[in-house]
């Protein structure tokens, strides 16, 4: 087991409003088993020894799923692994004299709260425009009465095991949710439950995303980062379905078609 | 003796029996009335989401920064329900059956009936909001077997099921944010029950950002804030997951329910040092296909390929031919500490066992392997930096899950009226030992079908009563002490950080009230607990401020509550002079070394009543009583 001597470039900031500046951290003796916000924690409790502030930064189930971490490692949202999120990032992926630049999120709709907190819940707002099936509890129908071909169940769950981290959107030249986004709405028009809403879903949630987030230019940075390897393709089936619903005015059309479900 | 009204009647009626007796809260009186939830996992979110559709005003608190990142989003494995789509002789009595068994005996069994009759409408209201369950090629959903039983009757999406179910619920909850039935508070803490008159009437809390305390009142508070296994510091929960709300609660008046049982989850990548910050679970499905053994010689330091099958020990198999490497978690956990401790650990610091996919790959081929568990196999490699197609896993049981919670009668309801608790937060249906996917299917019973029910009863009489005043004495009291302790831990300013203190609470409590007991090692932890509780109030460090962004403050306030807690969980394990699922007691044990019950004298409820900090609390019995399920000696041989 080998251990690490590194150089940290932290992003600090006291509040929402204060002027943020680079702070520089030795970071010694750092074992190559730890995650990266181990690494953090372990320099967390020595500035604590002396007597200094840690620095705040989002983290919580720590397996990859929760989506809460994420920081820009040397300019790469989540670091330089992979399908891999900051908690699920070892040292082993660096290396003994590195120097490690960290940073917050970078993007207008996700103000920095502190150090590398930022402030995401415009995500949560594109969700409740429209990233829902209207089930209120008690009306449902015995589960195997909707069957769904494998292909689509496994496209559809491709699709929804988005995180919600926001690394897309760092990783973004505009700053634009259009993986978040399109991830969310393949998920559900992609299933039979999610026909009746097709259209009216799309539009809602496409417009609240514009309401907070820069344009999509086809960069495909957000893919790059997805620790979640969410595809672009399901940004071209979000604007196929938007233009669709603007072009026909479909918003009222509750016709299921099933042979867009599968598709 | 308390009272779980637990309603009359044969057991598979006393649901119905109770939905009609239960008073009613007409469609257009809901709105006249205002109720706290707290917590967003799934639990929490189904409950709003629900109480909102109904048409109550609903306010909900989380300390993440979204509902969605709950800690139910890590469960992996999946849920059960007695749906027999696979036509293996499962039913509602069945997984009723199965539960109280693998409880071993220790849970009410009207709540566990409820369980399972519900779990079928669980499955039907999480498809028809579009969440992705596995399915087979003809479209139909896909099963598989978990440990303590031995029919397939979960339902999984993926390795990923408690992300995609607490999906579910935050997207119904986040329809009626945006229906404006249900407000959410995110990053807000909630750090005090306010309790008048003897009733819950509302809740102090801390926004984390701003620092700015708050109070609110309600009709009625629900507590959905999951379990306390981060007392051991090191465990499958998420950093943040906290016993506060809940532990408030208790030192209002709540009793904390059997707060020994905690459940030791057997597959869990091991500790690799001591920088370690929390541990990784694989999923109980893994041993579906997975094989579990240690090398016959203890001191063989070949690598495991180049171990031949003759000289491998797949112990559980040769111990429990039946159920062989799905017994229950307990039972699995326990087998492994034996082996290790006898010697026969494997790896860099032989502190854990092989779980091996080698037949498994051979007999189904790698794809198979992949699709069932390609995420869980991908988290592995990248943690411990060895490939399991290639190399057995290592693993070692950790803390995962606490039965013990706050006590609730059948309609999850208090001691306290108008405090009602859900999820793993309450006590109530998994006994000594919880079954796998079993969680999940609690979680979401209790907070879309069985609270949106239960808690008409205790509204509708005060139906036209205004919504309590925060200006009450009650409410002033309650935010003063919240200042005041904030105030205290900022103003120590001692030598050493929360983190240590919490570290060096939690192994004092895995060495002494872990996965093995005894009376003098009790007395000893409970005696260290109390002497560390102290010193942490005298020299712990919490740097900057109460009006910002604090995240050593926020620690602070849990690691303090998990002091008293872990004090209370010794004297509740102390007291339990017998062994019963998670709780192995060493003086009480089978000749085998199984768990020996004494229903004569422990077949009851330990509820606690608070009584100061560092005394002891005061002992509340619910009898248990076995009308449908006879208590044997369990036995998965």
């Amino acid at each position: 087991m080998s251990t690490l001597n590194l150089t940290l470039k932290v992003w600090r900031q006291a509040g929402p409003n204060e002027p943020g500046r680079f702070e520089v951290y030795e970071a010694k003796d750092i074992n190559e088993d730890m995650s990266f916000l181990e690494m953090l924690d372990v320099v967390n409790e020595r500035l604590i020894a002396e007597n200094r502030e840690p620095i705040a930064f989002d983290h919580d189930c720590r397996e990859g799923i929760c989506g809460s971490c994420g920081m820009v490692i040397n300019g790469v949202p989540h670091g330089p692994k992979k399908l891999t999120t900051t908690c699920q990032l070892h040292m082993r992926n660096f290396k003994d004299g590195d120097t490690i630049v960290v940073e917050p999120w970078r993007a207008t709709a996700f103000p920095v709260i502190k150090d590398l907190v930022v402030d995401r819940s415009a995500f949560d707002k594109i969700i409740q425009a429209g990233g829902y099936i209207t089930a209120p509890t008690g009306a449902a129908r015995d589960a195997n009465s909707i069957l769904i071909p494998k292909q689509v169940a496994d496209q559809a769950f491709d699709a929804a095991a988005c995180i919600g981290c926001g690394a897309c959107v760092a990783a973004c030249p505009n700053g634009a949710a259009q993986l978040f986004t399109a991830a969310k709405i393949a998920h559900l028009n992609l299933l039979p439950q999610g026909q009746p809403e097709r259209w009216s879903r799309t539009v809602a949630m496409v417009d609240t995303m514009e309401e907070y987030f820069g344009s999509c230019t086809n960069y495909a940075e957000c893919e790059a980062v997805c620790p979640k390897g969410i595809s672009i393709e399901f940004i071209a089936k979000m604007n196929r379905d938007y233009l669709k619903a603007k072009f026909k005015d479909r918003r009222a059309v509750v016709k299921v078609d099933m042979t867009e479900a599968a598709g | 003796m308390l009272d779980a009204k637990v309603p009359a009647g044969h057991i598979s009626e006393k649901w119905s029996n109770a939905k009609f007796e239960t008073k009613l809260v007409a469609p257009q009186n809901r709105r006249k009335f205002e109720i706290i939830v707290v917590g967003t996992g799934l639990a929490g979110s189904s409950a709003a989401a629900t109480l909102g559709e109904m048409g109550y005003n609903v306010k909900v608190f989380c300390f993440q920064d979204s509902p969605r990142r709950a800690h139910s989003i890590a469960a992996q494995g999946g849920i059960n329900a007695a749906k027999n789509y696979k036509n293996d002789g499962d039913s509602v009595f069945r997984l009723f059956y199965d539960t109280i068994k693998g409880g071993d005996y220790r849970a009410r069994e009207a709540n566990v009936y409820r369980l399972a009759e519900i779990s079928v409408q669980i499955i039907d209201q999480c498809v028809a909001q579009g969440v992705p369950f596995a399915r087979e090629y003809g479209g139909l959903l896909d099963n598989r077997s978990f440990g303590g039983a031995q029919v397939a009757r979960t339902f999984y999406a993926r390795g990923q099921t408690g992300q995609q179910l607490l999906l579910g619920a935050y997207q119904a909850l986040s329809r009626q944010i945006e229906a404006g039935t249900v407000r959410m508070y995110p990053r807000t803490e909630m750090l005090d029950l306010v309790v008048e008159n003897g009733r819950a009437v509302g809740i102090i809390t801390r926004d984390l950002v701003t620092g700015e305390i708050q109070r609110h009142a309600g009709h009625a508070v629900v507590l959905a804030t999951g379990g306390y296994g981060n007392v051991f510091y090191l465990s499958t929960n998420a950093k943040g997951s906290n016993v506060t709300a809940a532990w408030r609660a208790h030192k209002k008046g709540a009793y904390f329910a059997n707060p020994c049982f905690t459940q030791i989850h057997p597959t869990c990548i091991p500790v690799s040092g001591d920088y370690q910050s929390k541990l990784t679970l694989m999923s109980e499905s893994l041993r579906n296909d997975g094989r579990i053994w240690v090398p016959k010689n203890p001191n063989d330091t070949r690598p495991p390929n180049q171990i031949p099958e003759e000289e491998r020990d797949y112990y559980l198999e040769r111990m429990y031919p039946s159920f062989a490497n799905l017994v229950p978690r307990d039972v699995a956990s326990r087998a492994a500490k034996r082996m290790v401790d006898a010697g026969y650990g494997v790896g860099p610091l032989k502190n854990g066992v092989y779980l091996d996919f080698k037949t498994a790959i051979e007999r189904l081929g790698r794809s198979v392997i992949e699709q069932r568990y390609g995420n869980l196999f991908d988290m592995y490699e990248n943690i411990a930096g060895e490939n399991p197609y290639e190399v057995p896993m290592r693993i070692y049981p950790a803390v995962h899950y606490t039965m013990g919670g706050l006590w609730v009668d059948y309609n999850l309801m208090s001691n306290l009226p108008g405090l009602f608790v859900l999820g793993e937060a309450n006590f109530s249906d998994h006994g000594a030992n919880r079954l796998g996917a079993s969680a999940l299917m609690q979680g979401l019973a209790d907070g879309y079908f069985i609270l949106p029910t239960t808690i008409a009863g205790d509204l509708a009489p005060q139906l036209n009563t205004p919504v309590p005043s925060t200006d009450s004495p009650a409410f002033r009291e309650a935010e003063e002490a919240v200042r005041e302790q904030i105030n205290r831990l900022l103003s120590i300013r001692g030598s050493r950080s929360v983190d240590s203190f919490h570290r060096e609470l939690g192994k004092v409590m895995w060495d002494y009230c872990g996965m093995a007991r005894n009376a003098e090692g009790l007395k000893h932890a409970r005696q260290r607990v109390a002497e560390l509780r102290e010193e942490f109030w005298r020299d712990v460090k919490v740097l900057g401020e109460g009006e910002s962004l604090n995240q050593s403050l926020e620690k602070a306030g849990r690691v303090a509550d998990f002091f008293e807690l872990a004090e209370l969980m010794c004297q509740d394990a102390l007291h339990r002079e017998e062994s019963c699922g998670g709780h192995f007691r060493e003086e009480y044990q089978t000749p085998d070394g199984e768990a020996q019950r004494d229903d004569e004298h422990f077949a009851y409820v330990a509820a606690w009543e608070y009584c100061g900090t560092g005394k002891d609390a005061k002992l509340h019995k619910e009898e248990l009583v076995f009308e449908y399920v006879h208590p044997t000696q369990r036995s998965y041989k």
